[in-house]
């Protein structure tokens, strides 16, 4: 049933050379870093678990360890920290408009409302990050 | 704008609107997840003053690694928290985590790959990758 290729949506209108020159502004934005906090939250969740794993086991190797060190690192904690909470603010704003597709109508309120909460959270999260890291 | 909704039965039920549905239904599930670890961090945090990253992670993810000890607070001892609650709750947020995140990792790669058989491929590939990560996740921790 998933491999049907009618089903596979196999038409594209627009070109990569096209699609880097289109200018979306707002919601172009939003979409990208959607995209981007997505796909490192995959990644770096996934290492997390597979370092976690290995470092637990009786042949426990340093090489979990490692990579673990790196997580509480705090300028790591600053860019992940960005992917999740703003993956989160977005998420939150494209299933409500999803779901009540009524609203799309204030979609570029909607994006500006995300702007204005996610801002102060993680500018104090960034603030607790860096000063703890100063020794605070 | 003016905003245009097509009906299910005009649409069809396929799996490409069953993965979007499931998107949806699944980042409210894991904020309902991440409210009852907030709400829990709090309470059980509340006595030894839990500093603000302890907070986040547990909200994000359950589990006592994620506490770290404080050497100025010997009262605060993660172990105590990995109840079967957190456990359980831990594995419906990795299962409901993976599922959503492996989904957005293959949406994404269907949008700039239009080649048929590297398609069937990499679906295979990623609901192995799903059902292997869900299994690693939840064994790491409860044995953890």
């Amino acid at each position: 049933m998933i491999f049907k290729e009618e089903q596979m949506g196999l038409k594209r209108n627009v070109g990569l050379i096209e699609g880097l020159r289109y200018q979306g502004k707002g919601p172009m934005l939003t979409y990208i870093l959607h995209r981007i906090s997505g796909l490192a939250m995959v990644i770096f969740v996934a290492l997390h678990i597979l370092a976690s794993f290995i470092s637990n086991q009786a042949w426990g190797s340093s090489a979990g360890i490692f990579i673990n060190t790196i997580y509480e690192y705090w300028i790591f904690q600053i860019f992940i920290f960005f992917c999740a909470l703003f993956h989160v603010i977005n998420g939150l704003r494209i299933v409500i408009l999803d779901l009540w597709p009524k609203l799309i109508e204030h979609q570029r309120e909607a994006i500006w409302l995300e702007w204005l909460v996610f801002l102060p959270i993680y500018a104090l999260a960034v603030f607790v990050i860096i000063n703890g890291a100063l020794g605070g | 704008m003016k905003s245009r909704t097509v009906s299910l039965t005009k649409r069809g039920f396929d799996f490409e609107t069953f993965m979007w549905l499931f998107t949806r239904l699944s980042a409210l599930a894991m904020y309902l997840c991440a409210f009852i670890g907030l709400v829990g961090a709090l309470i059980m945090g509340a006595r030894t003053q839990m500093n603000m990253a302890d907070l986040i992670r547990w909200t994000f993810m359950p589990s006592s690694t994620h506490v770290l000890l404080n050497t100025s607070n010997q009262i605060l001892q993660p172990d105590v928290w990995m109840t079967t609650f957190w456990k359980v709750m831990g594995s419906i947020f990795i299962t409901f985590a993976t599922s959503h995140g492996l989904h957005g990792l293959l949406s994404v790669l269907e949008d700039y790959n239009t080649i048929p058989w590297l398609r069937r491929t990499l679906r295979i590939l990623v609901l192995v990758l799903t059902l292997a990560m869900i299994a690693i996740g939840i064994y790491v921790l409860w044995t953890s």
